[in-house]
């Protein structure tokens, strides 16, 4: 028999999200009983990697209208602007929540929360604290989420499904990973804060759980995903590792310089103007490519790079501002930031696209709710402003909580015998994987092969033949994903267990984006088209839906939320 | 570049077939750039999918990669394989029981961890329309190294005193606890220092270092420790003076 756990509602992910969106949801009512469940303990959610700040208005020079315009243009006018105005009005108010709640953001001399520049914001409105601020925001979060006793934590339970009845969500199965059970656990609302996918990618700064685990279950229940070919790329990862340097390095002075010793956002024409190393992403990681095409890239033993020069900052600002840039340089790449410059290459970092939802984080399915980067509730539109993500985390974490609590309150309680039926197919579906030591294929290998054509349909620049090319292959990924082999019978922690099912999400997820992709037949934000290679709002003014049926995947359109900012050519 | 190749003994333990743990050796080709992390991933990959561990981020700041490499705690991300020789021990986490092979049980950490209060205590909660508190950054310079804790749990293993006495508070909870007391937005030092005096929290550290000698962040939770024991008498004894005059 299934175990069964009864609550109000259900978050799945504890990252800043979930974390938001827990706390949320015990203050928006003092009776309610708040299930987040988590795969890894809430600390270890990759929120914890973030570095470089989170943007909200701080200062007198600076304005909500600036934020907004900054963040529509980012989003090379994809964004809604519905939801990007009400963002940029409360964002504010959440990082000051987390001041309230201890975070410790760097300060000014007078004692002011300090912020930094970042790339695509035309004035100082990043705050900041050092260059570790998703970790410092995360503990924050957890630690404050602890004084609640009406969230009840399942820490270490991985959730294999949405729970379905009568057309609403009632719930999800779960796998307790260290009893190797699954459970129901039932409740009125459900709440998806599940994260991005970066792992569909070879290169990435994702860690290893970011899987699009959310974008799959929403996806199996038939909700659609949107914007899913709208991948941003960091300019500036590590070769090799993936491992991000954040952009809060060019926010404090750091030069990007090619195999001569060239800063070429300036010496060439990238079309990033007076920016320069303050460019948006799309737009420099599409430089650094173009500047490795023309041959002045450096060659290392993980392929080209070129250089992020922070040696002229200066020991004392660099100690001050950069101390993990410091450090991760050091240790990943055996460079000495204070005296050499640091390889960088473009970088998988983010997924702009993931499950639709509205303003309030609504979802087409009746009691399902999402947020945080598993999200598309479009604010990013086509590009995200770096420091842009975090703020979103909490903004609409909060927002879908509280329309995730109103929503519980005039639900019933479903259908109990169908969704425990649904459970028990699931713990039927687990423990026949757990037993699959015949399957013919090695999780790794579909991994890898999923990776390699992942970057090259998908890469920085796009092509109408890989694109295709690697639909095809995601689909016959997909058929032989299915037969995975598992070689660990145990109960207790199976990690090969949880690694089939991510693999399966990661195929899923990896669909989405690249039958997305081949259908948008222009340039827009991080997706460029080397076959069409300008922007076309005539045809292409609109967000991608993509259902995944048994049939296979369908793209439907969804018109963009226009009004405030004319759209108009992104020229910086 | 290649390494040559090294070996590999790691603990194994599955509780649904060993009554005690075991080992396996593992010979696999390394690379000079890997990490511990890196070679034990390659296991699990290309030879024993049933290996179990934790990890994530592989940058250092999830905190979940612990593990026993030779004897000694070690963040594996972060922990560079050129430095060891062909042969490695890798072993769970000392101090804390064993879930399966190198994945340990955090229950009492998560509970020891809760016990300090480690969130923002005052007596009247700040409305978001009062904007954000000023603190210079002085004041945030006295509990910033403390709030640097990425809960990897390290300093547990390292601990004397939790080797004896699994209910210690531990480095940890009390460097947190004491990050919360130091922070000039908190009224709660009252409540946490009543914690603090209580039995198995910081009057039991031997204030042996290692803990401090493990941290891969450089928290300095023995200088915490020692920090908080001065604090918490203070405020006892300036308690008793008060209450003294009261009476
Ligand atoms: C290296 C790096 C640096 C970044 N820097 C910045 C920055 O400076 N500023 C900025 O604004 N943004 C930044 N970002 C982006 C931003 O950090 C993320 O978009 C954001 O943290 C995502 O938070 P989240 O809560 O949506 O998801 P996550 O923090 O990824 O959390 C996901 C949660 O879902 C849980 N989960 C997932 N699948 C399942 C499942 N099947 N069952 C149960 N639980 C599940 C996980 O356990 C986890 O708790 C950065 C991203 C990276 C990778
Ligand atoms: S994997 Fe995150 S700290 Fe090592």
């Amino acid at each position: 028999m299934t175990d069964v756990c009864r609550h109000d509602v259900i978050i799945v992910g504890g990252g800043a999200a979930g974390l938001r969106a827990a706390i949320a949801a015990v203050e928006a009512d003092p009776e309610i009983s708040v299930a987040l469940v988590s795969k890894v303990y809430p600390m270890r959610s990759h929120t914890v990697s973030a570095e470089g700040g989170a943007a909200a208005v701080a200062r007198d020079e600076d304005s909500l209208e600036m934020h907004g315009y900054d963040t529509v243009k980012g989003s090379d006018f994809l964004g809604d602007q519905n939801v990007i105005e009400y963002f940029v009005e409360e964002a504010p108010k959440e990082l000051t929540r987390l001041e309230h709640w201890g975070c410790p953001w760097s300060r000014n001399e007078d004692g002011s929360v300090a912020t930094r520049a970042f790339g695509g914001m035309t004035t100082k409105r990043t705050w900041y604290a050092t260059d570790k601020v998703g970790f410092h925001m995360l503990h924050t979060l957890f630690q404050h989420s602890m004084r609640f006793d009406r969230i009840v934590r399942y820490d270490e339970h991985f959730v294999t499904r949405l729970l379905v009845d009568d057309g609403n969500v009632r719930g999800v199965s779960a796998l307790d990973i260290r009893s190797g059970e699954v459970r129901a656990i039932l409740g009125r609302s459900v709440i998806l804060a599940t994260g991005g996918a970066g792992k569909i990618f070879p290169f990435t700064t994702n860690g290893r759980i970011k899987t699009g685990d959310g974008m799959a279950l929403a996806a199996a229940a038939g909700v659609p995903l949107k914007d899913m070919e709208f991948v941003q790329y960091h300019p500036t990862g590590l070769p090799g590792t993936g491992i991000l340097i954040t952009e809060a390095s060019r926010g404090e002075g750091g030069l990007l310089k090619n195999s001569e010793g060239d800063r070429f956002l300036v010496t060439y024409d990238y079309g990033v103007g007076k920016k320069a190393e303050l460019g948006p992403r799309d737009m420099i990681s599409r430089a650094v490519v173009q500047e490795i095409e023309a041959g002045r890239g450096i060659s290392g033993p993980y392929g080209e790079f070129v250089h992020l020069d922070l040696t002229h900052i200066g020991r004392e600002k660099l100690e001050a501002r950069l101390p993990f840039v410091l450090e991760l340089a050091r240790t990943y790449a055996g460079v000495d930031p204070l005296t050499e410059p640091i390889p960088i290459r473009p970088v998988v970092h983010y997924m702009m696209g993931g499950v639709d939802t509205d303003i309030d984080g609504a979802t087409s399915l009746p009691g399902l709710y999402a947020a945080g980067e598993t999200a598309c509730g479009s604010l990013n539109g086509a590009n995200r402003l770096g420091s842009n993500s975090l703020t979103e985390c909490l903004v609409f974490g909060a927002r879908a909580a509280q329309h995730a609590v109103l929503y519980s309150r005039g639900s019933s309680e479903g259908n109990e015998s169908a969704l425990l039926a649904q459970a028990e197919a699931e713990a039927a579906r687990v423990s026949a994987l757990r037993r699959h030591k015949k399957g013919s294929e090695k999780i790794s290998t579909i991994r890898r092969e999923l990776n390699t054509t992942m970057e090259e349909g998908c890469g920085v620049y796009r092509e109408q033949a890989s694109m295709l090319a690697t639909v095809q292959t995601v689909a016959s990924l997909q058929d032989r994903a299915s037969d995975l082999r598992v070689s660990d019978d145990s109960m207790v922690f199976n990690t090969e267990v949880i690694a089939a099912l991510e693999m399966k999400n990661m195929v899923d997820v990896a669909q989405a984006v690249s039958v997305s992709a081949a259908a948008r037949l222009e340039s827009r934000g991080a997706h460029t088209c080397r076959d069409f290679s300008s922007r076309d709002d005539e045809n292409f003014m609109h967000h991608t839906l993509c259902y995944l049926e048994a049939g296979g995947p369908r793209l439907d359109k969804k018109s963009v939320h226009l009004g405030h900012w004319e759209p108009e050519e992104r020229k910086y | 570049m290649s390494l040559g190749t090294k070996k590999f003994v790691i603990t194994r333990f599955d509780p649904d077939r060993d009554t005690e743990p075991r080992t396996e050796e593992y010979e696999i080709p390394v690379q000079s750039d890997w990490k511990v992390l890196d070679a034990i991933n390659f296991i699990k990959d290309e030879i024993d999918g049933s290996l179990s561990y934790r990890w994530s981020c592989r940058m250092a700041v999830c905190g979940s990669c612990g593990m026993m490499v030779n004897g000694e705690p070690k963040l594996t991300c972060k922990t560079a394989l050129s430095s060891y020789g062909d042969s490695l021990t890798i072993e769970p986490l000392a101090n804390f029981p064993t879930i399966r092979d190198l994945v340990v049980e955090m229950d009492g950490f998560m509970d020891k961890f809760q016990k300090v209060k480690p969130w923002i205590i005052q007596a009247k909660e700040r409305a978001v329309e009062e904007g954000p508190q000023h603190q210079s950054p002085e004041d945030l310079q006295a509990f910033k190294q403390f709030s640097m804790c990425i809960n990897c749990t390290l300093c547990y293993s390292a601990c004397p005193v939790v080797a004896t006495d699994p209910e210690f508070l531990g480095p940890a909870a009390i460097a947190l606890g004491h990050r919360y007391n130091m922070d000039s937005r908190d009224e709660g030092a009252d409540e946490r220092n009543a914690v603090f005096r209580g039995e198995g929290t910081i009057f039991s550290c031997s204030y042996a270092n290692e803990c401090s000698e493990v941290c891969p962040k450089n928290v300095d939770p023995a200088g915490a420790v020692n920090q908080a024991k001065f604090n918490a008498v203070v405020d006892w004894a300036s308690s008793f003076v008060v209450k003294r005059e009261k009476e």
